[in-house]
Protein backbone atom coordinates (compact mmCIF):
# COMPACT_ATOMS: atom_id res chain seq x y z
CA UNK A 1 0.00 0.00 0.00
CA UNK A 2 1.12 3.34 -0.75
CA UNK A 3 2.28 5.93 2.21
CA UNK A 4 -0.61 8.37 0.59
CA UNK A 5 -3.35 5.60 0.76
CA UNK A 6 -1.47 4.79 4.44
CA UNK A 7 -2.08 8.41 5.27
CA UNK A 8 -5.15 8.72 4.41
CA UNK A 9 -6.90 4.80 5.71
CA UNK A 10 -9.35 5.60 9.23
CA UNK A 11 -9.93 3.34 11.08
CA UNK A 12 -13.38 3.67 12.08
CA UNK A 13 -14.25 0.39 14.33
CA UNK A 14 -13.76 -0.21 18.04
CA UNK A 15 -11.32 1.83 20.03
CA UNK A 16 -9.03 -0.82 21.97
CA UNK A 17 -6.86 1.81 23.39
CA UNK A 18 -9.94 3.02 25.03
CA UNK A 19 -11.10 -0.41 26.38
CA UNK A 20 -7.13 -1.17 27.65
CA UNK A 21 -7.22 2.66 29.66
CA UNK A 22 -10.45 1.68 31.07
CA UNK A 23 -8.96 -1.20 32.69
CA UNK A 24 -6.02 0.41 33.98
CA UNK A 25 -7.79 3.02 35.77
CA UNK A 26 -9.39 1.07 36.77
CA UNK A 27 -6.77 -0.96 38.36
CA UNK A 28 -5.33 2.02 39.73
CA UNK A 29 -8.50 3.12 41.18
CA UNK A 30 -7.78 -0.11 43.09
CA UNK A 31 -4.08 -0.51 43.90
CA UNK A 32 -4.16 3.66 44.74
CA UNK A 33 -5.62 3.14 48.74
CA UNK A 34 -2.33 0.83 48.88
CA UNK A 35 -0.06 3.20 47.28
CA UNK A 36 -1.24 6.45 49.31
CA UNK A 37 -1.16 4.00 52.63
CA UNK A 38 2.61 3.03 51.85
CA UNK A 39 3.11 6.92 50.97
CA UNK A 40 1.38 8.12 54.19
CA UNK A 41 3.65 5.64 55.89
CA UNK A 42 6.98 6.91 55.11
CA UNK A 43 6.35 10.56 54.04
CA UNK A 44 3.64 11.55 56.18
CA UNK A 45 0.40 13.01 55.51
CA UNK A 46 2.19 15.36 52.86
CA UNK A 47 2.95 12.07 51.09
CA UNK A 48 -0.37 10.49 51.04
CA UNK A 49 -1.69 14.02 49.34
CA UNK A 50 1.39 13.91 47.25
CA UNK A 51 0.62 10.11 46.21
CA UNK A 52 -2.95 10.49 45.30
CA UNK A 53 -1.70 13.32 43.25
CA UNK A 54 0.60 11.72 41.15
CA UNK A 55 -1.80 8.86 40.68
CA UNK A 56 -4.48 10.99 39.26
CA UNK A 57 -1.65 12.76 37.14
CA UNK A 58 -0.84 9.34 35.37
CA UNK A 59 -4.47 8.38 35.22
CA UNK A 60 -5.28 11.15 33.40
CA UNK A 61 -2.44 10.77 30.94
CA UNK A 62 -3.30 7.27 30.17
CA UNK A 63 -6.58 8.85 29.46
CA UNK A 64 -5.98 11.74 27.16
CA UNK A 65 -3.08 9.83 25.74
CA UNK A 66 -6.10 7.06 24.77
CA UNK A 67 -8.66 9.29 23.69
CA UNK A 68 -6.32 11.05 21.44
CA UNK A 69 -5.41 7.45 19.47
CA UNK A 70 -9.30 6.60 19.29
CA UNK A 71 -10.35 10.13 18.75
CA UNK A 72 -7.84 10.50 15.47
CA UNK A 73 -7.50 7.10 14.50
CA UNK A 74 -11.57 7.62 13.01
CA UNK A 75 -10.52 10.14 10.89
CA UNK A 76 -6.62 9.08 9.36
CA UNK A 77 -3.68 7.55 10.80
CA UNK A 78 -2.00 10.16 9.11
CA UNK A 79 -3.46 12.35 11.47
CA UNK A 80 -2.99 9.92 14.39
CA UNK A 81 0.37 9.68 14.04
CA UNK A 82 0.61 13.68 14.09
CA UNK A 83 -1.65 13.80 16.94
CA UNK A 84 0.52 11.10 18.94
CA UNK A 85 4.13 12.25 18.72
CA UNK A 86 2.12 16.09 19.63
CA UNK A 87 0.32 14.70 22.09
CA UNK A 88 3.52 12.99 24.10
CA UNK A 89 4.45 16.75 23.98
CA UNK A 90 1.38 18.27 24.91
CA UNK A 91 1.41 15.13 27.84
CA UNK A 92 4.86 16.00 28.84
CA UNK A 93 3.92 19.77 29.14
CA UNK A 94 0.72 19.18 31.28
CA UNK A 95 1.97 17.15 33.62
CA UNK A 96 4.94 19.26 34.01
CA UNK A 97 2.32 22.14 34.53
CA UNK A 98 0.72 19.98 36.99
CA UNK A 99 3.36 20.02 38.96
CA UNK A 100 4.87 23.55 38.86
CA UNK A 101 1.47 24.66 39.78
CA UNK A 102 1.58 22.86 43.47
CA UNK A 103 5.45 22.25 43.72
CA UNK A 104 5.01 25.14 46.41
CA UNK A 105 2.14 23.94 48.08
CA UNK A 106 2.65 22.96 52.13
CA UNK A 107 1.20 19.84 51.10
CA UNK A 108 3.22 18.31 48.38
CA UNK A 109 5.91 16.20 49.00
CA UNK A 110 8.24 15.82 45.37
CA UNK A 111 10.11 12.77 46.42
CA UNK A 112 6.48 10.94 47.01
CA UNK A 113 5.11 12.35 43.86
CA UNK A 114 7.89 11.30 41.75
CA UNK A 115 7.96 7.97 43.31
CA UNK A 116 4.11 7.36 42.62
CA UNK A 117 4.22 8.26 38.99
CA UNK A 118 7.31 5.64 38.16
CA UNK A 119 5.79 3.12 40.22
CA UNK A 120 2.19 3.93 39.07
CA UNK A 121 2.80 4.46 35.39
CA UNK A 122 4.87 0.98 35.21
CA UNK A 123 2.90 -1.34 37.55
CA UNK A 124 -0.64 -0.42 35.65
CA UNK A 125 1.76 -0.62 33.01
CA UNK A 126 3.35 -4.37 34.05
CA UNK A 127 0.24 -5.38 35.01
CA UNK A 128 -2.27 -4.88 31.97
CA UNK A 129 0.71 -6.43 29.60
CA UNK A 130 0.34 -9.61 31.85
CA UNK A 131 -3.98 -9.38 30.61
CA UNK A 132 -3.07 -8.65 26.80
CA UNK A 133 -0.47 -10.87 26.75
CA UNK A 134 -3.34 -13.60 27.41
CA UNK A 135 -5.30 -12.44 24.89
CA UNK A 136 -4.23 -10.11 22.23
CA UNK A 137 -7.24 -11.10 20.46
CA UNK A 138 -9.67 -9.38 23.40
CA UNK A 139 -7.63 -6.21 23.80
CA UNK A 140 -7.45 -5.42 27.39
CA UNK A 141 -9.70 -7.86 28.45
CA UNK A 142 -9.44 -11.19 29.62
CA UNK A 143 -12.17 -13.13 28.05
CA UNK A 144 -14.55 -15.33 30.90
CA UNK A 145 -14.57 -18.61 30.27
CA UNK A 146 -18.16 -18.46 29.41
CA UNK A 147 -17.34 -16.00 26.64
CA UNK A 148 -13.90 -17.87 25.40
CA UNK A 149 -16.31 -21.08 24.78
CA UNK A 150 -19.23 -19.08 22.90
CA UNK A 151 -16.22 -17.97 20.52
CA UNK A 152 -15.04 -21.69 20.39
CA UNK B 1 33.48 22.96 44.53
CA UNK B 2 35.91 25.48 43.27
CA UNK B 3 34.33 25.15 40.25
CA UNK B 4 30.89 26.90 42.32
CA UNK B 5 32.82 29.55 44.40
CA UNK B 6 34.75 30.73 40.86
CA UNK B 7 31.19 30.68 39.54
CA UNK B 8 30.15 32.70 42.75
CA UNK B 9 32.88 35.32 42.03
CA UNK B 10 32.31 35.72 38.58
CA UNK B 11 28.46 36.35 39.19
CA UNK B 12 28.46 38.04 42.05
CA UNK B 13 25.57 35.13 43.89
CA UNK B 14 26.60 32.74 47.09
CA UNK B 15 28.44 29.43 46.63
CA UNK B 16 24.68 28.35 47.44
CA UNK B 17 23.28 30.26 45.17
CA UNK B 18 25.39 29.49 42.18
CA UNK B 19 25.28 25.77 43.16
CA UNK B 20 21.24 25.55 43.28
CA UNK B 21 21.47 27.55 39.46
CA UNK B 22 23.49 25.29 38.43
CA UNK B 23 21.83 22.11 39.76
CA UNK B 24 18.24 23.79 38.00
CA UNK B 25 20.01 24.15 34.94
CA UNK B 26 21.74 20.79 34.90
CA UNK B 27 17.99 18.73 35.47
CA UNK B 28 16.51 21.39 32.83
CA UNK B 29 19.24 19.30 30.00
CA UNK B 30 18.85 16.38 31.67
CA UNK B 31 14.93 16.72 31.29
CA UNK B 32 15.16 17.76 27.65
CA UNK B 33 17.77 14.63 26.89
CA UNK B 34 15.56 12.47 28.47
CA UNK B 35 12.53 13.58 26.32
CA UNK B 36 14.31 13.12 23.17
CA UNK B 37 15.04 9.57 23.09
CA UNK B 38 11.13 8.39 23.88
CA UNK B 39 10.58 10.85 21.10
CA UNK B 40 12.31 9.34 19.02
CA UNK B 41 11.26 6.06 20.03
CA UNK B 42 7.26 6.82 19.68
CA UNK B 43 7.45 8.41 16.26
CA UNK B 44 9.63 5.00 14.67
CA UNK B 45 7.00 3.10 16.83
CA UNK B 46 3.99 4.89 15.33
CA UNK B 47 4.83 5.31 11.88
CA UNK B 48 5.40 1.43 11.92
CA UNK B 49 2.76 1.12 13.23
CA UNK B 50 0.79 3.18 10.73
CA UNK B 51 2.17 1.19 8.07
CA UNK B 52 1.14 -2.48 9.60
CA UNK B 53 -1.98 -0.37 9.92
CA UNK B 54 -2.42 0.50 6.66
CA UNK B 55 -0.89 -2.69 5.10
CA UNK B 56 -3.28 -5.20 7.15
CA UNK B 57 -6.71 -2.81 8.36
CA UNK B 58 -7.92 -6.33 9.72
CA UNK B 59 -5.13 -6.19 12.17
CA UNK B 60 -5.54 -2.63 13.45
CA UNK B 61 -6.85 -3.40 16.55
CA UNK B 62 -4.17 -5.90 18.06
CA UNK B 63 -1.75 -3.56 16.67
CA UNK B 64 -3.51 -0.42 17.97
CA UNK B 65 -3.32 -2.18 21.50
CA UNK B 66 0.28 -3.09 20.87
CA UNK B 67 1.15 -0.07 19.69
CA UNK B 68 -0.45 2.11 22.92
CA UNK B 69 0.97 0.10 25.49
CA UNK B 70 4.36 0.82 23.21
CA UNK B 71 3.82 4.60 24.02
CA UNK B 72 3.30 4.03 27.25
CA UNK B 73 6.15 1.94 28.26
CA UNK B 74 8.28 4.67 25.97
CA UNK B 75 6.88 7.49 27.55
CA UNK B 76 8.22 6.28 30.91
CA UNK B 77 11.62 7.12 30.06
CA UNK B 78 10.18 10.81 29.73
CA UNK B 79 8.74 10.23 33.39
CA UNK B 80 11.97 8.88 34.62
CA UNK B 81 13.58 11.72 33.10
CA UNK B 82 10.48 14.53 34.84
CA UNK B 83 10.94 13.15 38.14
CA UNK B 84 14.34 13.29 38.48
CA UNK B 85 14.09 16.94 37.09
CA UNK B 86 11.76 17.74 39.93
CA UNK B 87 14.04 16.05 42.68
CA UNK B 88 16.94 17.90 41.50
CA UNK B 89 16.04 21.24 40.27
CA UNK B 90 12.28 22.21 40.46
Amino acid sequence: MSDATAMTTALPGPSPEVAVTKDMVRRGLIVAPLLIAICGFVWGLDGAYSSAYGIAIVLVNFALAAIIVAYTARISLGLMMGAVLFGYLVRLGLIFLAVLLVKDLSWISLPALGTTIIVTHLGLLVWEMKYVALSLAHPGLKPSARHSQELS
Amino acid sequence: MEAFSHIAAATGLTGDEAKAAAAASSAGFAYGLAAIGPGIGIGYLVGKSVEAMARQPEAAGMVRTTMFLGIAFTEALALIGFVVFILIGL
